[in-house]
Order: C-alpha cells, then sequence, then structure tokens
C-alpha cells in the first residue's frame, strides 16, 4: 500500500478499460433482455395455445437452469451446430436470454396490474390492440415495474463476471490475470469489488431518478 | 322518420350458457336521446358495449353510417379489425369506472385520440381540447393528472375525451353510477346540455329522472329483450306488470334510503 499512487498508475488503465467492457455487456444485455422479456410477456398472453407455451417453455427453461451453464450453452455449445460467436458477443446474447426470462415474469405481474378499463376505454376510441398496448398500457407498466426491473439490472451487471469463464476480460477475468503473476488475490478481488459496488449505486441513483420523475402523477 | 342512423337487427350475445341478449332489434335517428333501463343481468350493458363491439355479438346485423355487419362469424360481412376500429372512431363511449389514463394530463388525454387517429396536428388538437375543456368548466385543470380530479371531474373528462373524436353517437354505460351522490349532478347537467346540443345519444342508466326528462324514447329491459319500449311517458304510466314491478322497486329503494339515512342523521343530532 505504500505505493498506493504507483500501482494505480500501473493497473488503473486496465481496471478501466475492464470497467467499461462491463459497462457495455451490461448495456446491451439490458437491452436483449427488455426485448425477450416484452415479446416473452406479450406472447404470454397470445390468443394462440403454440405461442403461449412457446413463452412458458423459455421462462421454465432459462429460470430452471444455472445462468453458467446457459453462458456456456451458448459459447462453447453452438460451434457444434455451426454457430460459432465471439466471446462478447455470446456473453451479451446468453445473458440477455437469461435476464429475459425473469423481465417477462416483471412485465407479466405490471400487465396484470392495469385495469381492463384503461385498454376498452382505449379500443372504445378506435385504437388498434397494438397502439393500446404501446402508448396507453406499457407506459403504465413501465412506471409500476421500474424497481424490479432495477434489481434485474443490478443482477445482470453482477452477473457479467460469469463471463470471465468464456474469456471476456471483463473485470474479474483481468483480476485474476494481475493475480496470477502478483500473487496478491485479497486486493485485486477487493478492487474488482468496490468497481462493482460503484458500477451498482450508479446504477440504482439512475433508477431512483426516474422513479422519482414519474412518480408524482398524483 | 328519415334513414335512421343506427339500425340493429336481431342482436344475440351469450356468454357460455347464459344467453345474454336474445335477438334485440333497435334502430336509432339523428338527434335521438335513448334511455335503457332495467335491472342488473337484464342484457342493457351488454346490448350498449355491443354497439361499438367491445363485446361482439355471436349473431345479428348492425348499421351505421355506410358501415354494414353481420356479427354471424362466417359471414362475409363479419367487421374486420379495420372496419371495428373505424365504427369505434366514429361512436364515443363513456364508463361507469371513468377509465382515464393516469400517466397522461386532462389535456393528453383528451388529445392522444384525435392526434393519433384522426391525424389531427397537435395544434388543433390542442385549440379543440382547450375549448372542450372549458366548455366542460375544467380548463383549469388541463394539465392535472386523472389523480388529482374528483370522480365528477373525470367524468366530465372522460366524456370530453370522447367528444375529442366528434362521434356522431354517444353510449353512456352507467355513468353515474360510481360517482358519490353529490357529484352526480354535475355529470348530468353536462349530458343534458349535448342531448340539447342535438347530439345522438344511447344511455344506461338507474337515474329514472333523468331519462323521464332528457330522453326521447325510453328502453326497458328484461331478461334479454326490450320488455317495453316508448316514450319518457312509460316511466309514468308503465303498461307492462314487470316495468312496474320495477320502477316500483327503484323508487322503493329511493324512499328506504332516504328514510334510513334521515333516521341516522335524527340520531346522530
Amino acid at each position: 500500500m505504500v505505493n498506493f499512487f504507483d500501482e494505480f498508475k500501473i493497473y488503473g488503465p486496465g481496471f478501466l478499460e475492464a470497467s467499461w467492457t462491463v459497462f457495455g455487456i451490461t448495456i446491451l444485455t439490458i437491452a436483449v433482455s427488455w426485448v425477450c422479456g416484452l415479446v416473452a410477456a406479450l406472447a404470454q398472453r397470445s390468443d394462440w395455445k403454440a405461442v403461449r407455451m412457446a413463452a412458458g417453455f423459455y421462462i421454465w427453461f432459462i429460470r430452471g437452469t444455472p445462468t453458467l451453464i446457459q453462458v456456456f450453452l451458448i459459447y462453447f455449445g453452438l460451434p457444434q451446430i455451426g454457430i460459432r460467436l465471439d466471446p462478447f458477443t455470446a456473453g451479451v446474447i446468453a445473458l440477455g436470454i437469461n435476464s429475459g426470462a425473469y423481465v417477462a415474469e416483471i412485465v407479466r405481474g405490471g400487465l396484470t396490474a392495469i385495469q381492463r378499463g384503461q385498454t376498452e376505454s382505449a379500443l372504445a376510441l378506435g385504437f388498434s390492440p397494438a397502439e393500446t398496448m404501446r402508448t396507453i398500457i406499457l407506459p403504465q407498466v413501465f412506471r409500476i415495474i421500474l424497481p424490479s426491473i432495477t434489481n434485474e439490472a443490478i443482477s445482470t451487471l453482477k452477473n457479467t463476471s460469469l463471463l470471465s469463464t468464456i474469456t471476456v476480460v471483463e473485470l474479474t477475468l483481468y483480476a485474476q490475470t494481475l493475480i496470477a503473476s502478483t500473487f496478491r488475490p485479497f486486493e485485486f478481488y477487493i478492487a474488482v469489488a468496490v468497481i462493482y459496488l460503484l458500477l451498482t449505486t450508479i446504477l440504482t441513483f439512475v433508477a431512483s431518478w426516474l422513479e422519482r420523475r414519474y412518480a408524482n402523477l398524483g | 322518420m328519415s334513414d335512421p342512423l343506427l339500425k340493429l337487427r336481431e342482436i344475440r350475445k351469450s356468454f357460455g350458457d347464459n344467453e345474454v341478449l336474445k335477438g334485440v332489434s333497435l334502430e336509432v335517428a339523428a338527434g335521438e336521446v335513448v334511455s335503457i333501463i332495467g335491472a342488473s343481468g337484464s342484457g342493457k350493458s351488454t346490448f350498449l358495449r355491443s354497439i361499438n363491439a367491445l363485446e361482439v355479438p355471436q349473431s345479428g346485423f348492425m348499421e351505421f353510417e355506410g358501415l354494414s355487419f353481420d356479427f354471424r362469424p362466417e359471414s362475409r360481412l363479419f367487421p374486420t379489425p379495420a372496419q371495428l376500429q373505424s365504427l369505434r372512431a366514429r361512436v364515443g363511449m363513456v364508463f361507469q369506472s371513468y377509465n382515464l389514463w393516469p400517466h397522461m394530463t386532462v389535456l393528453e388525454n383528451v388529445t392522444h385520440a384525435p392526434i393519433r387517429l384522426l391525424k389531427m396536428p397537435r395544434a388543433q388538437a390542442r385549440e379543440e381540447a382547450e375549448a372542450l375543456l372549458s366548455r366542460i368548466g375544467l380548463y383549469e385543470k388541463r394539465h392535472s393528472y386523472p389523480a388529482r380530479l374528483s370522480g365528477g371531474q373525470q367524468q366530465r373528462v372522460a366524456i370530453a375525451r370522447a367528444l375529442a373524436m366528434k362521434p356522431r353517437l354517444m353510449l353512456f354505460d352507467e355513468v353515474t353510477s360510481a360517482l358519490d351522490p353529490e357529484l352526480v349532478h354535475e355529470v348530468l347537467v353536462l349530458m343534458a346540455s349535448l342531448a340539447a346540443d342535438g347530439m345522438t345519444m344511447l344511455l344506461v342508466t338507474h337515474e329514472i329522472a333523468f331519462a323521464r326528462d332528457v330522453s326521447s324514447r325510453v328502453l326497458f329491459f328484461d331478461k334479454g329483450v326490450i320488455a317495453e319500449e316508448g316514450s319518457p311517458e312509460i316511466l309514468r304510466n308503465p303498461e307492462s306488470e314487470r316495468l312496474q314491478q320495477f320502477l316500483h322497486r327503484i323508487l322503493h329503494d329511493r324512499v328506504a334510503h332516504a328514510v334510513s339515512k334521515s333516521s341516522g342523521e335524527g340520531a346522530q343530532a
């Protein structure tokens, strides 16, 4: 700890770069998960049984299997059937599909909280079911689920550490390479933990800002 | 009578084994105010909701402003989704539970449909909405969210929201039933002024006095059919025994309610 500033100069840029990687993966993963979650939640209300069952299977499979196995399936499994993805892309897809199942359950809960009359009054004015969903129902659902969706985003952020196992140079893997040459696991894992704390705290602040912005509707 | 604005023939609707509408026919001329009364479960609300196809009937025919529908599922005239939207855009509906959109201000509630569906320029939609809100006395509340409004105010905004689409026909489904008694009046006054302006209206209501004073015609629903129909005079001199009983029961409930209320107040004093 004597030469803290020297050490910071040596390892700082690497940690910064790894943090950016984590940040990038998280943002992209959240985007994928919202798309998957929304599609799955709406599919569960489809008129077609096959569509409902597909969505049900997706949620059941994802929630019932370990995230790490899902990551391995995408990165190590898919090449066997000819789909080869770079680690970063495979990681985003795997974590996005994973988180999507949880987002789907959150959205489903939000949808049931909206009264039938909200849809009816829009339909009665001549809105299509799709427009009703997009402009009347989902904006209300979003406000309701914001706290749960924040929790899910924080889980996603922390899950990015799993991608160290498929050679994505994010914080955990970067720290491991340093530890391998310095034999100082304690300091470097602490550093990783602190950076994660910082990132999750920022995410929480953003979410509570959004919540406050949308909360004063009456 | 010139060509009716709305024609319904042999409308039938069941929920499972329960046949709610057993072949109801009705013609409404432009400018008419038709009140629909009847006990709960008589099919009157379902009938109203089938006019803008919020409930799609199992069979029956309908004509409205150039649209002709045959509700038998195999029919060539079964309404397409686009036709349903076109119908609903021209038929305004107001619900018992207001159903304003809580994430939009009063003004946004009123302008949302004209902007999106009539492709009206924003400035024009806003101007027209403000004129409507002035008319219903809620111009000052235009930037408030619905949760800040009383039930009566919310219901008046819901009426303005429907009027913003310039409907040819307005449907009112027990619009005062959820309101506190002291808030009923302001909504009825607004509806009466619409009727006076010549708006064609169909209303399901328990407000017998309002039906008597404002409507041009009264329908009494009983067990899925129109059991008696005529001028508001039938509310004074009902012909059928069923309507007599219904009116008696309503009147009796009112009196009993008033008596229990006044005796309650007496006990407190």
